[in-house]
């Protein structure tokens, strides 16, 4: 194998074992801004409980995330040398202005989100919180640029070889940046709360805890709802814009080798696209659908991969399943939240143990279709890292394979062994289960705090706190 | 403005350096607690801020990357192999503290711990010596070979930096614990800054050795007038840091061991300014185009003094001594 191959497996690899970590965290975080508020306005000991109890899962996830980030900041270098030389001037600032705000305000606030509770005020841990949370977005969106000007590169200059920026503004805000952008924080805030509702479903089954999983449940839910069904029109979004800007990617995705010239293009439901023979197998189609699709007309005309010579085609074969995957999850999350919408509007959201099995079972395919929906844009846009410009075989580094070799050897023994701890620590945290009974901090008690409820159980507490 | 970007990448680096250095300093010494309790606390003395401090590194990659594009991709081609070595031991160090607090047999946490902490540093210091040994570099890329880096001077400043993590390591300690986690800190101080001189010493007598060129570029007008400053500085630190280590002040070892570190590192800068990648590439090649430095530099000039702001704000909270029992729940 050379450079090139193992550089990109590597650089995959990586990148599909972190992105699983901000996933949740950026979604989880906005969830812990929610309860803190509801903490803050309804003096509620439930979700101070809540908060302490997700906070621990948020901090194994972040941990993780900010270990396995660091190595892709780094891979630019080691492994894209001739790349991250050719696009720095336009590239480089992205990731250095990421660094500065998004991780320094996660970075930052988060030991006052986990140890401040007992050293500041309400109302500078919930601002910490909130910091957090907007870090975690912020993160998202200069990683989004910059990998959205990968897709569409624009507000640059080509000169010998080299990028040289225009107009920052139009690098940034490139034509496939917004939906890029607005489709990854959705899958974040949607992967997040099905994971938390997945976790409730669960421990509402084996019927522990079942006021607090219940209030966790319901937020999750809500959150949901809200998101599942917006998830659909920004990938509807996404779709056009793939088909505007990246059309051999869209052809590659919907397995589309003809032009159609005359009538409506057929979309295929079904099939094994073969990129040597150029054809599909076994292939189901609906006419004109694709058409209706991305044109949003019966008749409207969609590139096929034929029309872009061999060497400039993205694999069918993957990317084509990996699409449908991904678009079958988000439809499927749809299905579960109108079926959550039937019950809660019958007031048996609680009594269904059907639906709460359904929750667990759907709880990880949040994270499978975010990955999965990395694998579609990133191999979509080969052979290309700059879209029609620079190839990939052009962006490695001048290094030895064996090198490669190594470090891949490396990542797959530290990842396996990350993987397992995180994944049995974790387990352990869920399994041990929400606090309910340790004390509350004096600092976060003010005057008329209590719900009268509360009080007596607050004032035996006292008794053991500090 | 190349020279105001040199300067803040410089200031980016010493503070992970400084920052990232007294936590992983923590991490060499743990395995000289003599129990759990005082294993506790020495976690507790770096648990709030470690993940901050670690996040410069980011940042000053993101800088580094930004503002001379070729030494990032030069360097870390040619520094592959202790880049990811150190990256590796950074990465267990971070999920053992974090998993370490969650399990009942911290055994293996604690290793790796250690391990992490130790790999990282010596890793870095390896990186140190493979970037001041110099580099191959043709058509603006890495030319040389994957173990080009990997020499006796090398394996002498990984040693280096060990020694000299350990010196901030104590001495922060110092600061944050009382009784008998303080009493040894304060021996173990004195032995690394014992170290410290000594590493510090045979870089002096050996670069010129290992790196000819040197020699007459210190002794060149105008630099000769300069370059003794930083030396003299180091010294100076090294007779308080004695003192006040033999006085058993609290606070003042740990910031003449900052100095130690901040007067090497100038020594440093000052020996190889204005080359960005030795022997022969200047920081003027290596930069990016000067919209690409402005148009970073305003994030910069924003947000730097923000984030110290509020990593100061951070280390208020948190100060004191750490108390057995309490942490920070």
């Amino acid at each position: 194998m050379d450079v090139i191959l193992l550089s990109r497996i590597q650089f995959g690899l990586t990148t599909a074992f972190h992105i699983v970590f901000p996933t949740l965290t950026i979604g989880l975080a906005i969830y812990l801004v929610i309860v803190e508020w509801l903490w803050l306005n309804t003096h509620n000991v439930l979700y101070y409980r809540m908060y302490r109890f997700w906070v621990r899962i948020f901090a194994i996830h972040f941990a993780v995330g900010v270990v396995s980030g660091i190595t892709l900041e780094f891979e630019f270098g080691t492994n894209f040398a001739r790349f991250s030389q050719a696009v720095s001037n336009v590239f480089a600032p992205l990731m250095a202005y990421e660094g500065m705000t998004a991780f320094f305000l996660e970075a930052g606030f988060l030991g006052i989100m986990l140890f401040g509770w007992k050293k500041v005020s309400p109302l500078v841990h919930f601002t910490s919180t909130c910091l957090v949370a907007v870090g975690a977005s912020l993160s998202a969106f200069w990683i989004m640029a910059a990998n959205a000007w990968m897709q569409t590169p624009a507000g640059f200059e080509l000169i010998d070889g080299r990028f040289r920026v225009t107009r920052f503004a139009d690098a940034i805000f490139n034509p496939s940046f917004p939906t890029h952008l607005s489709h990854m924080l959705l899958a974040s805030y949607e992967t997040a709360a099905f994971a938390v509702a997945g976790i409730c479903a669960w421990f509402l089954l084996k019927k522990q805890n079942e006021l607090f999983y219940r209030r966790s449940l319901t937020l999750a839910l809500v959150m949901a709802a809200v998101i599942a069904p917006l998830q659909v029109v920004v990938g509807d979004f996404k779709g056009q814009n793939v088909a505007r800007y990246q059309p051999a990617k869209l052809a590659a995705m919907e397995a589309h080798w003809h032009t159609n010239t005359q009538g409506g293009a057929a979309f295929v439901a079904f099939a094994f696209p073969d990129m040597t023979a150029e054809k599909n197998h076994f292939e189901i189609t609906i006419p004109n659908m694709l058409s209706l699709l991305t044109t949003h007309s019966l008749n409207g005309k969609v590139s096929g991969l034929m029309e872009f010579p061999k060497s400039d085609r993205p694999n069918a074969a993957i990317t084509f399943w990996s699409f449908r995957v991904m678009v079958g999850i988000g439809f499927l999350f749809v299905a579960v939240m109108i079926w959550a919408g039937v019950l809660a509007f019958r007031k048996r959201l609680f009594d269904t143990p059907l639906f709460y099995k359904s929750l667990v079972a759907v709880q990880p395919l949040g994270f499978v279709a975010t990955i999965i929906g990395w694998i579609t844009v990133e191999l979509g846009r080969q052979p290309w890292t700059v879209y029609g410009l620079m190839r990939t075989q052009d962006s490695v580094s001048p290094i030895a394979a064996g090198n490669v070799v190594w470090s891949l050897a490396m990542f797959m023994i530290f990842f396996a062994v990350l993987g397992g701890s995180y994944f049995y620590f974790t387990l352990k945290t869920l399994h041990s289960g929400p606090d309910l009974t340790s004390p509350i901090p004096h600092l976060q008690l003010t005057s008329g705090f209590l719900s009268s409820t509360d009080a007596g159980a607050f004032n035996k507490e006292k008794v053991g706190d500090e | 403005m190349i020279h105001l970007w040199v300067f803040l990448v410089g200031l980016v680096v010493i503070l992970y350096v400084l920052l990232d250095g007294f936590s992983l300093g923590v991490g060499l010494l743990f395995f000289s607690a003599e129990n759990e309790t005082e294993q506790d606390v020495l976690i507790g003395t770096i648990a709030p801020v470690w993940d901050a401090n670690q996040t410069w590194i980011v940042f000053g990659g993101g800088a580094l990357f930004a503002s001379f594009p070729m030494i990032y991709t030069v360097l870390f081609s040619a520094l592959y192999i202790p880049l990811f070595t150190f990256l590796f031991g950074l990465i267990f160090r971070g999920v053992a503290f974090e998993f370490r607090s969650h399990s009942h047999n911290k055994r293996i946490w604690n290793h790796a711990f250690f391990w992490g902490s130790f790999i990282a540093a010596f890793a870095q210091g390896m990186t140190l010596g493979g970037y001041i040994s110099g580099i191959q570099v043709q058509n603006s890329l890495f030319a040389g070979g994957p173990f080009d880096w990997l020499t006796p001077f090398s394996i002498m400043t990984g040693s280096a930096l060990v020694s000299g993590y350990v010196l901030l390591g104590s001495t922060y300690v110092i600061i944050k614990t009382t009784g008998p986690v303080q009493a040894r800190a304060y021996r173990q101080a004195f032995q690394a800054a014992c170290a410290v001189a000594f590493f510090i010493a045979t870089v002096f007598i050996w670069t010129p050795y290992h790196n000819p060129g040197i020699i007459d570029a210190w002794l060149s007008k105008p630099r000769v007038y300069v370059v003794w400053i930083f030396p003299v500085l180091g010294l100076i630190s090294f007779a308080f840091l004695f003192a006040h280590l033999k006085k058993r002040s609290e606070i003042q070892p740990f910031i003449w061991s900052l100095m130690v570190f901040l007067s090497a590192y100038l020594a440093l800068q000052s020996a190889i300014f204005p080359f960005a990648i030795l022997p022969g590439v200047s920081i003027y090649e290596a930069a990016s185009q000067s919209e690409t430095l402005s148009f970073t530099l305003w994030g910069v000039a924003l947000i730097l003094p923000v984030v110290l702001g509020y990593i100061f704000f951070s280390y208020r909270v948190f100060q004191g001594k750490i108390i057995y029992g309490e942490g920070y729940e």
